[in-house]
């Protein structure tokens, strides 16, 4: 039997960094909001024996729960999608905080380029410089006017780091200084100051000083403890929903955190959402949540999973071309260089966004004029901290095994680094997320399914990628430099890159996305979808800042939305608008 | 595979042979050390006092998973070809990496917990990953009945009898996926036991592998520090002694 709760303001499904956003925002206005999260609750004090590599970088045990639910997979929709069985090529979190509880922290904003992709390049390239497969589209918002929640979302976050000569439309500095550098951070900004290139101090949410944000949360300095990425913070001092918005929301006392509470679906009368089922994971008992307004704040799986699942929304069908929910997914490309030196540094001593990075070939920064892409990534060496079960470099032609194997992998740990790009993704035709026909999740529902695979364009941009990456190593004096393939096809097996976004995107227009840019259904008016599902491509930078300036953004539409009921943007002159 | 891989190595035969030993516990941890006749990684026995449960003869090192003797000998054998003792210090024998590996296939990791594991089941194509019904310890059991069925087919003797580069080979074979296996592609089995190999010997000793974190040495990791902040902006190469979980306590 389903039982009624009573109704409340605004429910949100998943509370990491989005939903933390939109109830610490909502709450400080006074609004009823209750966080509805699969996972359990944690804080700093739950990772006092956190510096196990087994447990959390092999045995991914901050992970969502494959056994209760993952996504199918096929690489072109001639196939049949099989499950994710376990996890490879990308991770995706669970728990309160989310993903953002063990997040790197590399914490960047998207370039006005990439807002206005589609009319900017079709300006400067004219209208075919891309294959028409490629649905590159404006997003409906511009650089300046993001920029406001940019600047929030760093405020509360404190972030690390110093302004990017190749940015200069952001003059505003950072909350905090840089972080601390290393010997081989040093070289690498030498090196391609040599080669002409424009260096800086990633940006970062390991923060470099203490820091009070504005709702007045500490965080505190990083220790380069090595153990940060898919790991939490013992020290509170990497920037997570779970040490700002979230304390900030429950302050407020207008925010309920109902944690092991899984939804699978959406009510609604087909215009307006009325509220949502969710499970509890531990009992199997059901639950309606009636909301007035319903905030998917799931990441990108369950976002456009729960939409589909819901019927809202138009689904996106690849052959006509038509509808809108599941398109647009993208990824993001990986280039890998790595560089063996002779001498050794201490590479177990690092952080998770420890590092310097240049945009000389990101964006439109370079002409692509005589080039066959668009486009580009942020090219970073980082000092993460390498631990020894997953950190097993050694030179091409090494056996990964056995004698040679076990000599070379010593030899190296502490005289290898990689220089790596987020490389931008492309949302193309067959890429798409939809609904599997055959798997389903333990409470019956049908598994997402992804379609999926490297597009030319990848191809090209990772390969023109690498060898800049290529130059850098060598100009700092490595010893080998070598650069691993991008696969033929995508394999859902061998780690490549977390930041899986799209299916639910925002646009200027009904027929080609399905947000407008407060992350407001154009479909159903009491729906706000927030998270990186909402990128219409995925840029040359991490995702979680224009998440996160996405979400303050989507905080203040709700808040109009609840002033004067209806669409917050008119849409641009389409058909249906 | 290297030269060096060929070459006869008598001495780590006649290790690896005697590795049998211990899971019967007729080999301690200090007979071992002189058996391999290195002292590299052992140059700080302070650190792991008698009652450390790392030490080779403490309680833990019984088996939790398999039932014969005799598999837990072949899967020894075949984690020290992929993780040999040389000069750099002990292999994945001396490290406890078979320990490791048999406590994990009783628990969540050998019975796939937090993975997908419905139906249907089907193949799929080479980009799809891991479709078997199978469950890890499946894998693992199989496999080294698989291995121990190409060394007598090929070589008329059990696998832990062989030469250490007839080991390889029968090894080799696994990984280029040409040894047939029912439900499961060797190269998946070959993969998986050489990621908990690799677990076995570099994981915190707390899992019973990494005996003396001299896994950790061999490699200059200094395990689970609190804080570096001190030493990150140094020039020079720090040596730092290790430190385990157990510290954090
Ligand atoms: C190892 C790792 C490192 C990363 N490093 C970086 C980085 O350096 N920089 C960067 O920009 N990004 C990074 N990312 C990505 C970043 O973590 C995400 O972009 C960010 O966390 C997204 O926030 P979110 O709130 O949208 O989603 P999430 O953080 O994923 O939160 C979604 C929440 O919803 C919950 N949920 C999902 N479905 C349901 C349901 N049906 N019912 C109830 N609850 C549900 C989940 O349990 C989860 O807690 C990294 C990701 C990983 C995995
Ligand atoms: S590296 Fe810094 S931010 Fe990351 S977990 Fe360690 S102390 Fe925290």
């Amino acid at each position: 039997m389903v039982k009624t709760l009573d109704k409340v303001d605004v429910v949100t499904v998943g509370v990491g960094w989005a939903g933390g956003i939109i109830a610490s925002e909502l709450g400080k206005a006074g609004v009823k909001v209750v966080g509805l999260e699969r996972g359990e609750n944690r804080s700093t004090e739950d990772f006092q024996m956190v510096h196990d590599e087994y447990r959390y970088a092999i045995r991914y045990d901050l992970m969502q729960d494959l056994s209760k639910e993952t996504i199918t997979f096929r690489n072109n929709p001639g196939e049949t999608a099989l499950p994710m069985r376990q996890f490879g090529a990308f991770l995706i979190g669970t728990g309160v905080g989310g993903a953002g509880t063990h997040w790197n922290g590399d914490t960047w904003f998207f370039s006005p380029y990439d807002f206005e992709i589609k009319t900017m390049t079709d300006k400067k390239y004219g209208k075919n410089k891309l294959p028409k497969e490629y649905l590159i589209q404006d997003w409906g918002i511009t650089y300046d006017e993001l920029e406001p929640y940019y600047e929030k979302f760093e405020k509360m976050a404190g972030t690390s780091g110093e302004l990017n000569p190749l940015r200069p439309e952001r003059t505003r500095d950072y909350p905090t200084p840089p972080m601390k550098s290393t010997p081989m951070l040093d070289r690498f900004e030498k090196a391609a100051t040599n080669l002409g290139l424009h260096p800086f101090r990633l940006p970062s949410a390991n923060i470099s000083e203490a820091y009070t944000n504005p709702d007045g949360q500490t965080l505190n300095q990083c220790q380069y403890c090595g153990f940060c990425e898919k790991f939490g913070c013992e020290y509170g001092a990497k920037s997570t929903p779970n040490v700002t918005v979230i304390p900030t929301a429950l302050k407020t006392n207008n925010f309920e955190l109902r944690t092991h509470a899984n939804v699978v679906g959406i009510h609604h009368d087909g215009k307006r959402a009325t509220g949502v089922r969710y499970v509890d994971v531990q009992t199997g008992e059901e639950f309606d949540q009636p909301a007035d307004i319903v905030v998917l704040t799931s990441y990108t799986v369950s976002n456009a999973r729960l939409l589909l699942l819901s019927d809202i929304g138009k689904p996106y069908d690849p052959n006509t071309g038509t509808g809108v929910i599941g398109k647009n997914y993208c990824y993001h490309i990986t280039p890998v260089v790595t560089g063996f030196f002779k001498d050794k540094f201490n590479a177990s001593m690092g952080a998770g966004s420890l590092g310097t990075t240049l945009d000389d070939f990101n964006n439109d920064n370079f002409d692509h004029s005589d080039l066959d892409f668009i486009h580009g990534g942020s090219i970073t060496m980082k000092q993460l901290g390498k631990r020894p079960i997953n950190e097993n470099a050694a030179p091409k032609g090494t056996p990964n095994w056995g004698k040679e194997f076990k000599q070379k992998s010593i030899e190296y740990f502490n005289r290898s680094i990689p220089v790596t790009s987020q490389g931008t993704s492309l949302p193309h035709r067959n890429n798409y997320l939809s609904l599997d026909p055959t798997y389903k999740d333990a409470y019956g529902n049908p598994l997402m399914r992804l379609t999926y695979d490297f597009t030319e364009h990848d191809h090209k941009l990772h390969d023109f990628i690498s060898e800049r990456c290529a130059e850098i190593l060598h100009e700092m004096g490595a010893d080998k430099v070598e650069t691993r393939d991008l696969m033929e096809h995508f394999d859902i097996v061998p780690a490549h890159n977390d930041h899986i976004t799209g299916g639910v995107i925002m646009g200027e227009d009904p027929e080609t996305s399905a947000l407008n840019n407060y992350l407001q259904m154009w479909d159903m008016d009491n729906v706000f979808v927030i998270g990186a599902s909402a990128f219409p491509h995925n840029g040359g930078y991490n995702p979680t800042g224009t998440v996160g300036a996405l979400a303050y953004r989507a905080a203040e539409g709700i808040l109009k939305f609840k002033e004067k009921d209806g669409q917050l943007v008119k849409a641009k002159d389409s058909s249906r608008a | 595979m290297s030269d060096e891989k060929k070459a006869p190595d008598l001495s780590r035969r006649k290790f690896i042979k005697n590795s049998g030993y211990v899971a019967g516990g007729a080999i301690g941890g200090g007979i071992l050390t002189s058996l391999i006749g290195t002292s590299v990684w052992n140059g700080d026995q302070k650190t792991a006092p008698e009652t450390t449960t790392n030490n080779a003869d403490s309680y833990n090192r019984a088996l939790m998973y398999f039932r014969r003797r005799k598999d837990f000998e072949i899967l020894s054998a075949a984690t020290e070809r992929i993780f040999p003792e040389d000069e750099n210090g002990p292999g994945a024998i001396a490290l406890g990496a078979p320990y490791f590996i048999d406590h994990q296939l009783a628990g969540g990791f050998g019975n796939n917990e937090k993975e997908y594991t419905r139906g249907p089941f089907s193949e799929g194509t080479d980009y799809q990953g891991y479709q078997s019904p199978l469950k890890r310890h499946e894998i693992f059991s199989a496999g080294i009945q698989a291995m121990e069925r190409e060394s007598q087919e090929n070589y008329g003797t059990s696998f832990v009898d062989l030469e250490g580069e007839q080991q390889d080979k029968i090894l080799q074979k696994f990984q280029d996926n040409k040894v047939k296996m029912k439900h499961v592609s060797s190269a998946y089995f070959f993969d998986q036991l050489r990621t908990a190999t690799l677990s076995g010997v570099y994981a915190d000793p707390l899992y019973g592998g990494n005996a003396n974190m001299d896994g950790w040495r061999m490699k200059e990791f200094p395990g689970s520090q609190m804080s570096y902040i001190q030493q990150i902006e140094s020039e020079e190469f720090i040596d730092i002694e290790p430190s385990p979980l157990k510290d954090h306590l």
